[in-house]
């Protein structure tokens, strides 16, 4: 499926969601769908997205946390789907956007397009509900299903096609991306 | 019965050579810290267990370090404060993960527990123990290191402060020499 398509869906029924996005890509396809103050980029801290999302969650446990990153950086954060398993919030869902491949480096395949299934990992680690999308019309349900209330963590793969769009890119100054998200949440600079 | 209580003096006055974790635990609290991400050392194994029984304080067993710097940042993005505790050895997986909050400037409170500087008896200890403090000044964390009990609680104290109210990433180094003898 079209990546920048899913991504805008999810993003049009976000209904308040904060959102943080991997490194790369998923950053761009955010950015692509509207730069937004509730939006945080990462530009780098390669397997850090879902774990931020964590740590966002946990603070803002009355707001919705979606992460939206690739393949490769989730495979990085390998791990992080036990710590978050563990922790159990009710309030972090994690899209995955698999490509099978390493996009930004030259395309060369991924774990996942050697049979890793992100989805299947996140099960087992006890994620509330995951699943593996492969077509738009699947994302649409998937963008109201996430409205719902959740009984834990969720993840899902969204394959995508592998390809290098156009970039869009969201502002590379990490202080005034963080300043701005935090202003948004009514939290001041130090 | 809890932690706090089965470690109290009672009506004697702390003596920080021993109580230290407690000291530190009420210097933590005093802060405003909200959440703790921890891969377990037996020299933090006092305030894990006081962490772990405060209602207030949400804590994250992690599967590696670097885990808890990303978290760390995620917490005060939304607007808690947190620490990351974990051994030596730990620094070294985290050092691209520094990153995050050195490039964000975000507040990072991290407590070290040394190996590989005093009485180890392991050699492997010995090589990430002798590049912590290196490693953690090359990624721009500041580095502050305390040798006794009433140390710890003082530096603790104030690094919250410098880290949480003057967006710093500060790790503080708790010395092999205090943590004692591991007996093996």
């Amino acid at each position: 499926m079209d990546r920048r398509e899913a991504v805008a869906k999810l993003l049009a029924a976000r209904n308040g969601a904060l959102v943080v996005t991997g490194l790369g890509s998923p950053s761009y396809d955010v950015h692509a769908a509207g730069d937004s103050a509730d939006n945080y980029y990462l530009w780098g801290a390669m397997g850090g997205a879902a774990l931020t999302g964590l740590g966002l969650a946990q603070a803002q446990p009355g707001k919705r946390v979606m992460v939206i990153t690739g393949d490769g950086e989730m495979l990085m954060a390998f791990g992080a789907m036990a710590t978050i398993a563990v922790a159990a919030p009710h309030n972090l869902d994690i899209i995955v956007l698999d490509n099978q491949h390493f996009g930004e480096t030259g395309m060369q395949t991924s774990h996942t397009g050697r049979g890793i299934a992100l989805h299947k990992v996140a099960e087992a680690a006890g994620f509330a509900e995951t699943g593996e999308l492969r077509s738009l019309a699947e994302v649409d349900d998937l963008a109201l299903r996430l409205i719902e209330p959740a009984a834990g963590p969720r993840l899902f793969v969204l394959k995508i096609k592998a390809e290098n769009l156009p970039r869009s890119l969201p502002p590379r100054d990490a202080v005034f991306i963080k300043n701005r998200f935090r202003a948004h949440l009514g939290l001041g600079t130090c | 019965m809890t932690v706090a209580e089965a470690i109290s003096t009672g009506d004697e006055p702390r003596d920080l050579a021993r109580d230290w974790p407690l000291g530190m635990f009420d210097a933590l609290k005093a802060a405003g810290i909200r959440q703790m991400s921890y891969v377990p050392d037996a020299g933090h194994s006092t305030l894990i267990r006081l962490f772990n029984e405060a209602p207030e304080v949400k804590t994250n067993v992690l599967t590696t370090e670097e885990e808890g710097i990303a978290i760390a940042t995620g917490a005060w993005l939304g607007g808690q404060r947190s620490v990351v505790l974990m051994q030596s050895s730990g620094v070294g997986n985290c050092i691209n993960m520094l990153s995050l909050p050195v490039q964000t400037r975000t507040p990072l409170l991290m407590l070290v527990t040394m190996r590989g500087e005093w009485a180890e008896f392991n050699p492997w200890q010995m090589p990430m123990g002798q590049a912590t403090e290196a490693c953690l000044r090359a990624i721009g964390v500041t580095v502050l290191r305390a040798e006794t009990g009433a140390d710890v609680v003082q530096i603790v104290a104030q690094a919250a402060g410098m880290a949480f109210d003057a967006d710093q990433q500060i790790a503080v180094l708790i010395s092999q020499r205090l943590l004692g003898k591991k007996k093996w």
